[in-house]
């Protein structure tokens, strides 16, 4: 590793080539439903953890079933989605020239189709009529106009992914053996695997849940439902986590002055990522019946395989910091951590994600581990993990990219209280989190159940001790939950300051220069063909076996249950 | 592709940790039969007065081992209640009438799913006296939060 790590010269990849207004209106759109969706999302929340905890009562016409929906629904599809949404078109756009107007119209029809999905999915969990929280649990039945919905958005996401495909494939056809830009590359990696995931959950809400809810078949496979859903339900946390890893990989080197230093590496853990995340989904259902061991535990061995790019990932990114560090004059065994911009919130909001995440998949590891999930499943353990996961890693990185991508993409400035508020914020929200969820996952492993309202059990012992413990109780719950929707409520605030009444200005979108084997990363990284073909063939061997057997020896199909959610 | 020597150990390391993990998990559960509760016998949810599952409950199989068949429904088991003495073993063979739920004890590793129209199985030994708590930790409707079952271990 000789080569510089700072970005001193040779800045000749991205120039100063901003995001094209028109493009950034798309880009600002997507933003804005997503931090809307955030506050309703966080809202939901900590009623949650008050009623829970038994501190207040919902009023009769609010359930606790419901808001969970909601905050599950709102935050983990709709903030996540359509933020990243909003980071793809602002980063395509600068890093690959402007959308053409057709690719942009398309862009645009994908945005309205995912946003009316969200609107008919949203209208039907406030009205009670789809209780059925995000993971669909059939045989409970919701309103059918939910399931459109949730098509709807499936469908829009997909559209406005093939306009950032095509611009990323046009670019690729225009510049002939060069290799592609990395923000293209890992946003191509990404869309694929989130269209390939989206075939499942499209397939058992089509295919099952809506000829169902409509009265055109009169029972309903609900394991092989369980299994659509979750093949599509872990490369979901993919589908969050890529993105994140986009912002460590390209923008943070540039923050903190320095810059990748492989792009091969980069490259790799992305394909990766796309080979691995989906062929996984048994290890959500390590506790049921009609999927027989051997095929779960052959998902649990690809599971572990899908460590390997967060493996690599944590490596690149400390050497970054690293390397950059000592280039600045850091002494000594850790003297470069000195260096480290550490009051730069587009910094340390993700550095504090990236910390949180050793914790957060060393977690995953357990989880996934056969016979031991026995001890978490469906604990509030799991609430935990992935209030770490996604609710963490995930969110705080997209908080701190929120601080550059905004006023980039609506030409203001982030100021310096600005950029002190999102320290805060930062702050916040970790402490909050490291209440909320180290008590949850205590708790997890004394049993108490996740996905359940306030309840003693008519005072069993057991039950009672979930409410008596001096840091894992529900107390503890509700308070992280109250200190994390005062972060909520005030990077809800940064958003509309930066959004609206920041002063107009240029602000940099920081992105890294070019790594030193840029141009001589393997051309095989770049063989998109190969790699999905690969994911298939992964696909068919982890699933058609098992499938098969849940088809050709179903149980008779379960009858709709949807007096049960209201 | 150029490889740091430090990423070569970091990444054998952290790989060699995980096939380590790996084989840890497959000796368990291969050669000592841990496995995750994983049933494949099926039945007809909506007609279980015509399977095994007509009279739920205790059925004694050997000195101290028992079969407990139970009926998992919104919002609670049938029977509510089943009684053993310390130190016996019992096989619980749970199915569903309705929709998903979940068999669990809370503080031991009792803890699996119940999906209509199978049957999933678990085996524990109760070696502490006392009231164990049986819960549904699957969310399955509005009463979800109320569907409970005791175990009663006498001494």
């Amino acid at each position: 590793m000789r080569q510089s790590n700072l970005a001193l010269k040779d800045e000749a990849l991205f120039t100063d080539v901003q995001v094209d207004p028109k493009d950034g209106k798309l880009a600002f759109y997507h933003v804005v439903v997503a931090f809307f969706a955030f506050l309703l999302g966080i809202l939901g929340g900590v009623l949650q953890a008050l009623e829970r905890a038994g501190i207040i009562g919902l009023p009769s016409w609010l359930g606790y079933y419901q808001i969970l929906t909601a905050h599950g629904v709102l935050l983990a599809l709709v903030f996540t989605t359509f933020i990243i949404y909003g980071f793809f078109f602002a980063g395509m756009s600068k890093t690959h020239g402007p959308f053409s107007n057709g690719l942009r119209k398309l862009g645009w029809i994908g945005f309205i189709t995912t946003l009316i999905g969200t609107v008919m999915a949203a209208t039907m969990i406030l009205t009670n009529e789809a209780s059925v929280l995000y993971t669909f649990y059939a045989p409970l039945q919701a309103h059918y106009i939910f399931y459109i919905g949730l098509t709807l958005f499936i469908v829009g996401t997909w559209i406005a992914g093939a306009a950032l495909l095509a611009h990323y494939f046009k670019w690729k056809k225009q510049h002939p053996g060069e290799p592609t830009p990395l923000f293209g590359f890992m946003t191509t990696a990404t869309l694929i695997l989130w269209i390939v995931a989206g075939l499942g959950v499209a397939a058992t809400v089509l295919g099952q849940m809506l000829p169902w809810a409509l009265g055109m078949t009169d029972g309903i496979n609900v394991v092989l439902s369980r299994t659509l859903f979750w093949y599509f339900g872990h490369p979901l946390v993919y589908f969050w986590i890529m993105p994140a890893y986009m912002v460590w990989y390209l923008v943070i080197p540039k923050v903190i002055g320095g810059r990748l230093f492989s792009s091969s590496l980069a490259r790799l853990a992305f394909v990766l990522f796309l080979l691995f995340s989906i062929p996984v989904g048994f290890h959500h259902q390590l506790m049921e019946a009609g999927i027989t061991e051997f095929w779960k535990y052959i998902q649990t061995i690809l599971t572990f395989v899908v460590v390997v790019p967060s493996l690599l990932t944590a490596f690149s990114i400390f050497a970054t910091f690293e390397q950059t560090g000592r280039e600045q004059g850091g002494k000594g065994l850790f003297g470069w951590l000195k260096k480290l911009p550490w009051g730069d919130v587009r910094f340390f909001a993700p550095f504090m994600g990236m910390l949180i995440f050793i914790p957060a998949g060393t977690g995953g590891l357990i989880n996934a581990s056969f016979q031991l999930n026995a001890l978490i499943h469906n604990t509030m353990w799991v609430v935990g993990h992935f209030h770490i996961t996604v609710g963490t890693t995930v969110v705080l990185t997209f908080f701190g990219m929120a601080f550059w991508l905004i006023p980039v993409i609506t030409g203001r400035k982030l100021t310096k209280s600005m950029n002190r508020s999102g320290m805060v914020t930062t702050w916040l929200w970790t402490i909050g989190m490291m209440f909320m969820s180290g008590a949850m996952h205590i708790m997890g492993l004394y049993g108490a159940p996740r996905r359940t309202a306030y309840t003693t059990y008519q005072d069993h012992p057991q039950a009672m001790s979930w409410f008596e413990g001096i840091f894992a109780s529900h107390l503890t719950v509700a308070i992280g939950g109250v200190i994390l929707t005062i972060a909520g409520i005030l990077m809800f605030y940064n958003f509309v300051y930066l959004a609206w009444f920041a002063p107009k200005g240029e602000t940099e979108f920081p992105l890294t220069a070019e790594p030193d084997d840029y141009r001589s990363s393997p051309a095989i990284l770049e063989n998109w063909k190969l790699w999905i073909a690969i994911a298939i063939v992964l696909i068919i061997f982890a699933y058609t076996i098992p499938i098969y057997d849940m088809i050709v020896n179903a149980p008779p199909g379960s009858p709709t249950f949807n007096n049960l959610i209201r | 592709m150029h490889l740091h020597k430090y990423e070569k150990i970091w990444l054998i390391f952290g790989i060699g940790s995980l096939i380590l993990f790996l084989v840890v998990l497959g000796v368990a559960a291969f050669a000592f039969g841990q496995q995750p509760p994983s049933h494949m016998a099926t039945v007809d949810s909506q007609n279980l007065e015509e399977s095994v599952f007509s009279e739920p409950g205790l059925e004694q199989i050997n000195e101290d081992t028992y079969r407990a068949r139970i009926v998992a429904m919104a919002f609670g088991y049938d029977p509510g209640t089943i009684e053993v003495p310390v130190g016996s073993t019992v096989i619980f063979e749970v199915t569903s009438q309705d929709v998903v739920h979940s068999f669990t004890i809370p503080g031991t590793n009792v803890n699996m799913m119940i999906t209509p129209g199978h049957v999933n199985m678990v085996e524990h030994t109760f070696n502490e006296p006392g009231e164990y708590l049986v819960i549904c930790n699957e969310y399955c409707g509005t009463g979800h939060h109320l569907m409970q079952m005791t175990i009663e271990v006498t001494p």
